[in-house]
């Protein structure tokens, strides 16, 4: 009896992970596939798929545009998030429920509706579409999330410190560059690598608000036009490796440290 | 009593941490949020937008089937999504959390949720290419002579369901074995001292006590299924359309604004009222 529902359940799991990995497995699988259809049979192996995205000038210029985009865009989330966590946690400021309510609220809104308030804003006010916008639009989406974990780890238990280095002399920014923003380093950092990889990865926003330069996502989304292609296979197999790397980066880099400190 | 000069100055300080924070909040997510709101009361005459103030757009949206059942078409491939998830998703977290050894569950997560960091857009593809129909699946019922012909899988609600339910299956497998893992081990003995069977034990305790869990995911399930563009606009074809879609076309052909405005609005009213429905039981969560 134990081991027929041992055996069930290792059949049942193994059918589950074979549908979570079969999209993944076939996309790099036929990345490499030797003929212009990614579908069987798989006639034989190359790289010449790989070449040609390297070569693609417009396809590596997105790639840096997406890159540019999410690390600016996102540290600009994590210094406006720490700077009002700070104020929220340190301070009491009238409203504060309301305020703090109004920072988190973009968290609860679809980015489609985001993305088209901003486009009809900018419509009447005359400003280009570019990568700009499309960082504006990310440090909205990315913010409430920066501020969410930034607050959430700031403690009463750092007041004392940051109270202690005030006593020896440190001015407010000493003490919020030197003592809090350390302190926290790892919440900060997971806030900013999680923020990195959505706006890494978002599509709408970035669609809708940019035209000449645009982000990866976009530039693969055009090429879905031409329909299945090998090429596609592999730029989409980069960005997987990119975004698996990114995550073990993070997993060796904040999550250990975070659980040494705890 | 006035506030003593140093309560001034502290107060000052707080406003300018908040400051940045508030203004970006302000002037690029509520000021476009309340004109885009505005503009739904508005009309488009030829290619300008002018200042109306009607109800013309939500008449239309209930008036006009194609506004109508696209509504219609999200709700139910929603409801679909997230009901198969759920069901795919709880006995593979119960997996985990009971029948994985402790030092492997970690593993075993990181693994159930790795195609999650595949693009978004990638991810839609990767569907299309297993769908087709000269793609594995098909490919291989033909092979195994299973089927004749191959099957419809892609270009139809079918795909959009089936690229749906991988995303959220991840997603519930998440939230799901983060509150199984949490449960006491008390619960169940005291179930099973008191003459329940397996499952009883299940059905009685440990489900209705893992319902916060389920609640969260079915939550995200529906309100990031229903207000999504890419899978069904790569994967379901053009024979129905959901609502983001249809809003999407407002602004691509026609330029639409005040219309996209209005469906966008009915979008977001859904939403909430889905987080009202659910409120109760995301509330448990946090406390």
């Amino acid at each position: 009896m134990r081991h027929l529902s041992t055996a069930l359940a290792a059949l049942y799991a193994g059918l589950i992970y074979l549908f979570i990995f079969l999209p993944v497995v076939v996309l790099v699988l036929f990345s490499f596939q030797d003929g212009s259809l990614p579908v069987p049979p798989l006639n034989g192996l190359t790289l010449r798929w790989y070449e040609a995205i390297f070569a693609d000038g417009k396809l590596m210029a997105a790639l840096g545009n997406s890159l540019l985009v999410a690390v600016i865009s996102s540290a600009v989330a994590c210094v406006l998030g720490f700077l009002a966590a700070y104020a929220f946690a340190r301070y009491t400021l009238p409203a504060s429920g309301l305020l703090r309510g109004l920072i988190v609220a973009p968290m609860t809104v679809s980015t489609l509706i985001i993305g088209l308030g901003l486009l009809s804003m900018l419509n009447i006010s005359g400003l280009r579409l570019s990568l700009v916008t499309v960082g504006i639009g990310h440090v909205v989406i990315n913010l409430p999330l920066c501020f969410a974990i930034i607050y959430a780890s700031m403690g009463g238990h750092q007041v004392n410190i940051e109270r202690a280095a005030r006593d020896l002399g440190a001015k407010d920014w000493q003490v919020m560059l030197l003592v809090t923003a350390p302190m926290l380093l790892p919440s900060i950092l997971a806030a900013f690598f999680l923020s990195v990889t959505f706006s890494w990865d978002e599509f709408i926003v970035a669609f809708l608000l940019s035209r000449f330069d645009v982000t990866l996502p976009v530039e693969i989304w055009s090429m879905l036009r031409s329909g299945l292609d090998p090429k596609t296979n592999a730029i989409g197999s980069i960005v997987f490796l990119i975004s698996v790397a990114f995550l073990v980066v993070m997993e060796f880099t904040v999550f250990r440290k975070t659980g040494k400190s705890s | 009593m006035a506030a003593t000069a140093l309560e001034r100055t502290e107060r000052r300080k707080a406003w300018a941490f908040a400051l940045p924070a508030l203004l970006w909040t302000g002037f690029f997510f509520l000021v476009p949020f309340a004109y885009m709101a505005a503009i739904s009361f508005w009309t488009r005459q030829g290619r300008e937008i002018v200042a109306t103030w009607t109800l013309d757009n939500y008449v239309a949206f209930f008036g006009k089937a194609h506004f109508f059942k696209g509504l219609v078409v999200s709700l139910e491939i929603t409801a679909t999504v997230t009901v198969i998830s759920i069901l795919l998703a709880y006995p593979l977290a119960w997996i985990i959390a009971e029948r994985v050894p402790k030092k492997w569950q970690r593993v075993a997560l990181i693994m159930a949720i790795l195609p999650f960091w595949t693009s978004y857009v990638v991810r839609s593809y990767s569907w299309l290419l297993v769908l087709s129909k000269g793609g594995v699946v098909n490919q291989a019922l033909l092979w195994l002579g299973i089927v004749a012909e191959p099957l419809e899988l892609s270009a139809n609600r079918t795909g959009t369901v089936i690229g749906f339910v991988h995303f959220f299956v991840m997603l519930l497998t998440l939230t799901i074995y983060a509150n199984l893992i949490q449960l006491s081990p008390n619960y169940r003995r005291a179930a099973a001292d008191l003459g329940a069977n397996a499952f009883q034990t299940f059905w009685f305790v440990v489900l209705p006590l893992t319902l916060p869990g389920i609640m969260v995911g079915a939550f995200l399930t529906f309100v990031l299924c229903i207000g999504d563009y890419i899978t069904p606009q790569i994967l379901g074809g053009n024979n129905e359309l959901v609502l983001p879609q249809v809003i999407m076309l407002q602004l691509g052909r026609r330029a639409d604004f005040p219309m996209a405005a209005a469906l966008s609005l009915v979008l977001m009213v859904v939403v909430t009222l889905a987080y009202i429905a659910c409120a109760r039981w995301l509330k448990m969560e946090r406390t």
